[in-house]
């Protein structure tokens, strides 16, 4: 491991001036910096410490929405009662991450931050446009069955979002809060991941001295159902292959509401709002999922080992839309 | 005497060494911290095929902390080649010395070896070394590569006897099915990685090794070293698992000893988890083709086994699948066949039941789609191929019950209720795939010592340069031990895992317990007869007797007047601190027989076909092992080896990318190995616990392997009976299904 500096912040704005330069890190739970720093992908010249911040709150705002402390672990974000009760879409990605011990240190500003799995982006020596740009993809033409994606990919990168956190989020619809030198603002939760381009190494709309200190979830939508479902090869502790967040709310036989996201299948939490458009107002049956599901991919591009990914990720959907209509 | 203490010997007794390991006082190869100790860390090459033209240490060199880097140009000359002998407990599974020369063979073979005062600076270092390569054309990692590149197929002497003509009963029978099966390249992941840690005292080295065999570890560093073997001791009192790739001592194990000679202190050093994937080997790759043919009645008729495994350039090793296929069924005309292709990956070796576990995959798939080409039940088709002798040898079995296994196990799996037309059972929106294979593997001993000692505490010693690999020797020796002089198991104590003890056994081969119990056995008869001798002297309470009419019971000697004292006693009474034995097991077997273990395994997949998704969620294996020391241990081992099975047949695969020859899911997180919730619903192993007196006195056999044997082919043949389609290429993942 390579020597950094370490600082532990007393606050917000101390940790803001302090991270300053792209080439330091803040730390939360350190699930992926940790793992990425003994891998020698980052090398931090500082690390800044912000467990010590007070953002580990889950507040119901006034406006019916929920405010997530940037420090809120998995767990303590999965067992909330109010997560659980308004929010099931989201307890149920969470707790489908990891295992129980990772669940307890990843907190959820780290988890909207978390990194990808390509191998070529964790070996520190394959050529890999995120972590040395310019340098290419290896991946393409590779091996890309597990954690690349069908969508959302360009030729400098084709690394699929490893969360599921951030599936659920994006299905629900949610905001950003970070704070910067320049104070304060916020992201709405689809803007946030960007899509690779021509610059893979920009992963989010966040400026690097930027923190993300809340995750604002939009107001449940009433009477909804919801289902996430996620499908691998072994039945733990494996990223998505492909995997599906889906709120529905249906109101005198025909959908009135419904949100779908996928993940394991793009470059970062992918909100199908198209497909979702091609629900609303029909009643739920199967052709009008299938129907769905082909909008959500109908952009899908296959790399050379994963093209099983646009069968397995529609079938995803429609079972979840299945699922929640029963 | 016989060891007949059923209570003792077959009870289902927790493991003794239990709270060591669960309060952290077990020590492992790296636990180790020792005065004035340096750390290790390895440079491993990023080429798969080439020459080292520089390797620039300078800022690593300057690093505070930094000891010194060695590497091509270092030690050659103070270290030989450690020759091959099993009779003679000499072998490696890489030939090459560490640092041997400039070449490179494989990715991730070690280049430079960084020593500095603490791990952490050491590996800091070793990211600071730049080595330069010229990189030879063509390297290849996967078999397709090397056939394609035109690498020339070696051919080896065949692994089974041949026998009659299958090429001809092949063309002239009722049914025929010719398939090719391939298995991928699979990791050893033992929760402990390999680890050495070694110094020099007086001219003696000391070595703590994560090794399966002490005793084989010690006479190959020996020989390495120039030494006597008394100047050399091996250490493994625990270890965190090996499946095969623990046998033998691995070059990193020679150059920690080698530096910490240069340096004159202890080093430690530890393979990271990502380099086990390169340079502590793996079982190879294979492709078989099968050739099956059986007459009208099912009765086969002839089974021609062909197999191509990955070797690497520097190592010929051959995947022995095909070895068990001319023994186990009742077959005239047999054809086994054995080549290697070099790869320029690290040298493979053994892994869990090598050979068998990807021959019965193959051959066990075959047997299932003769079956279904025949419109025959596939359990009954092998229990009409069930022969009582071991066909190659033509020798009687010293036991077999596979019939009794084939009845117990579908009883339990409910198999009469089976149909047989794929995608027939179903459970709610789940279809059932229910499938069978037997498995089958070697019953083996060699030779043993044992020493036993009766103190004058009341407790019994016993020692053996054996190591407890994870399986439960502590406690079948404790038990054997227990079961032979009628003392409790608490009071006996267990030393192993060191080569200063009596030689003893690797433990590998599932010969461990075999080889080791008729020595223990015989080790505590002559403790005895020391005791006797004891006994009968002056002031000694059986002063008066002979030894002759002496009997020894229950820890203690009594006389014909039923006069009876304990052993710990008459120690007192001659201010004996011990009465010793030592006991040897030659491993020689009684003529006339040939001698195997058998089982079968009935297993269940649920198959979600609207999204893919497979999971084993019931597995039945009825094993026939012959006497069953500790059924807790010996229910564990089954169960282990079906859950990594489970692991064969649907995940491990190691990934090698063509390109550089890199594997690339170097990771327990990206290598997939079952997990607790990939556990099968149901798993239930039947142990038919019947003693093979023809085998040994003790009547055991081994049981470590078997229970990987035949898994991949039963869920094989389950995938099948769930979805009609047959995935003849492991792991079956469900991209191949959808």
């Amino acid at each position: 491991m390579r020597q950094f500096s370490y600082v532990r912040a007393e606050s917000a704005a101390q940790a803001v001036s302090a991270k300053g330069i792209e080439a330091n890190e803040f730390l939360a739970g350190g699930s992926t910096l940790i793992d990425l720093v003994k891998l020698d992908v980052m090398q931090p010249e500082t690390v800044v410490d912000i467990n010590s911040l007070p953002l580990y709150d889950i507040e119901e705002l006034a406006d019916g929405r929920l405010k997530i402390g940037a420090l809120v672990s998995n767990t303590a974000l999965a067992y909330h009662p109010v997560v659980k009760e308004k929010y099931a879409v989201l307890s149920a990605a969470l707790l489908s991450g990891a295992s129980t011990s990772l669940r307890n240190k990843a907190t959820t500003g780290g988890n909207v931050m978390q990194r990808v799995r390509c191998s070529y982006f964790r070996d520190g020596i394959s050529p890999c446009n995120k972590r040395e740009p310019g340098s290419g993809c290896a991946a393409i033409g590779g091996h890309n069955r597990s954690v690349h994606a069908v969508l959302g990919t360009s030729e400098h990168c084709i690394a699929s979002h490893p969360s599921d956190m951030c599936v659920a989020m994006a299905a629900i619809g949610a905001t950003v809060v970070v704070k910067g030198p320049q104070g304060e603002r916020e992201i709405p939760f689809t803007d946030f991941h960007l899509q690779p381009g021509n610059t893979p190494q920009k992963e989010h709309a966040k400026a690097a001295d930027e923190l993300i200190t809340h995750v604002i979830l939009d107001k449940p939508i009433a009477g909804n159902r919801s289902h996430y479902l996620k499908l691998r090869d072994r039945a733990s502790y494996q990223f998505a292959l492909a995997s599906s967040a889906v709120i529905v709310s249906v109101e005198g036989g025909a959908i009135k509401e419904a949100r779908l996201a996928m993940g394991g299948v793009a470059t970062k939490p992918w909100r199908a709002f198209e497909a979702e458009q091609s629900l609303i107002g029909k009643a739920p049956s199967a052709q009008a999922f299938q129907q769905a599901a082909e909008i959500a991919f109908k952009d899908a591009v296959p790399q050379s080992q994963n093209a099983f990914k646009i069968p397995l990720g529609k079938n995803a959907v429609i079972r979840s839309l299945k699922t929640v209509t029963a | 005497m016989e060891m007949k203490d059923a209570k003792v010997l077959g009870a289902a007794l927790p493991r003794v060494d239990g709270p060591q390991k669960l309060t952290g006082q077990a020590m492992y190869a790296a636990d180790h911290h020792l005065e004035n100790m340096l750390y290790g860390y390895g440079v491993y090459s990023t080429i798969s095929k080439g020459t080292i033209t520089d390797i620039d240490t300078s800022a690593a060199k300057q690093m505070p902390g930094v000891v010194d880097v060695f590497h091509h140009n270092h030690f050659t000359d103070r270290i030989y080649k450690a020759p091959t002998s099993m009779k003679k407990g000499l072998k490696v599974d890489e030939s090459r010395l560490p640092f041997e020369d400039n070449k490179v063979y494989y990715a991730g073979q070690m280049v430079a070896y960084v020593v500095a005062d603490t791990f952490a600076k050491a590996r800091e270092a070793a990211l600071k070394i730049k080595v330069s390569y010229q990189e030879d054309s063509n390297p290849v990692s996967s078999i397709n590569q090397a056939r394609a590149a035109g690498v020339e197929v070696q051919e080896q002497k065949p692994v089974g006897k041949s026998r009659g003509d299958a090429e001809t009963a092949f063309s002239n029978s009722a049914y025929t099915h010719e398939a090719t099966y391939t298995t991928p390249v699979e990791t050893h992941n033992p929760m402990e990685m390999h680890a050495t840690t070694a110094y020099w005292e007086n001219g003696r080295l000391v070595v703590y090794e994560s090794t399966q065999g002490v005793t084989f570890s010690r006479n190959t560093i020996a020989r390495v070293f120039g030494l006597v073997q008394e100047n050399v001791v091996v250490k493994t009192p625990f270890l965190g698992s090996g499946f095969g790739g623990k046998l033998f001592s691995w070059p990193h194990c020679f150059a920690t000893a080698a530096i910490s000679r240069e340096l004159g202190k202890p080093v430690h050093f530890m393979v990271p988890r990502a380099q086990m994937f390169t340079t502590t080997g793996h079982r190879s790759s294979t492709e078989q083709t099968l050739r099956m043919s059986a007459d009208e009645n099912g009765n086969f008729t002839s089974i021609a086994h062909h197999t191509l495994n990955s070797t690497s350039e520097i190592d010929t090793r051959v995947e022995s699948a095909g070895v068990i296929t001319p023994i186990f069924y009742k077959c005239p005309n047999v054809d086994v066949a054995n080549n290697v292709i070099p790869l320029n990956t690290g040298s493979p070796a053994s892994m869990r039941a090598p050979g068998a576990a990807p021959g019965l995959f193959a051959s066990e798939s075959a047997i299932d789609e003769l079956a279904v080409a025949m419109n025959m039940d596939p359990l009954e088709l092998r229990r009409k191929n069930y022969t009582d002798r071991d066909q190659t040898e033509d020798l009687p079995w010293s036991d077999i019950n596979i019939l009794e296994a084939y009845d117990k196990g579908a009883a339990k799996f409910g198999w009469d209720k089976r149909t047989p037309e794929p995608g027939s059972m179903r459970d709610g929106k789940d279809v059932l795939g229910w499938g069978v294979a037997a498995c089958a593997w070697d019953a083996m001993k060699n030779p043993s010592k044992a020493s036993v000692s009766f103190l004058s505490n009341g407790k019994v010693r016993v020692s053996c340069a054996i190591q407890d690999i994870g399986t439960g020797t502590y406690n079948v020796m404790a038990q054997a031990v227990a079961a032979a002089t009628g003392v409790d198991v608490e009071n006996v104590e267990v030393k192993i895992g060191d080569s200063d003890y009596v030689d003893g056994p690797l433990s590998g081969g599932s010969w461990a317990t075999a080889s080791v119990l008729p020595a223990v056995k015989d080790a505590c008869e002559n403790a005895i007869e020391e005791l006797k001798s004891y006994a009968v002297m002056k002031n000694s309470p059986f002063a008066d007797a002979k030894e002759d009419d002496l009997t020894f019971a229950d820890g203690m000697l009594s006389d014909s007047n039923g006069t009876s004292i304990a052993f710990a006693d008459i120690l007192k009474s001659q201010k004996l601190a011990s009465a010793e034995g030592e006991g040897s097991s030659d491993a020689s077997m009684k003529e006339g027989f040939s001698s195997r273990v058998f089982g079968v395994h009935f297993v269940e997949v649920k198959w979600d076909p609207e999204i893919a998704d497979l999971r084993v969620s019931r597995v039945v294996s009825a094993i026939d092992v012959g006497k069953i020391i500790n059924h807790k241990t010996a229910t564990n081992q089954v169960s282990g080896a079906v859950v990594m099975g489970i692991g064969m047949a649907m995940f491990e695969h190691t990934e090698y990318d063509e390109r550089t020859g890199r594997p690339t899911n170097n990771n327990i997180a990206e290598y997939l190995m079952p997990v607790h919730a990939d556990m099968p619903d149901e798993l239930d192993v039947i142990l038919l616990d019947k003693p093979d007196y023809n085998f040994s006195e003790v009547g055991a056999k081994g049981l470590g392997e078997i229970g990987i044997t035949g898994l991949a082919a039963a869920v094989a043949n389950a995938v099948y009976h769930a979805t009609g389609k047959r995935i003849r290429d492991l792991p079956i993942t469900i991209d191949k299904l959808i």
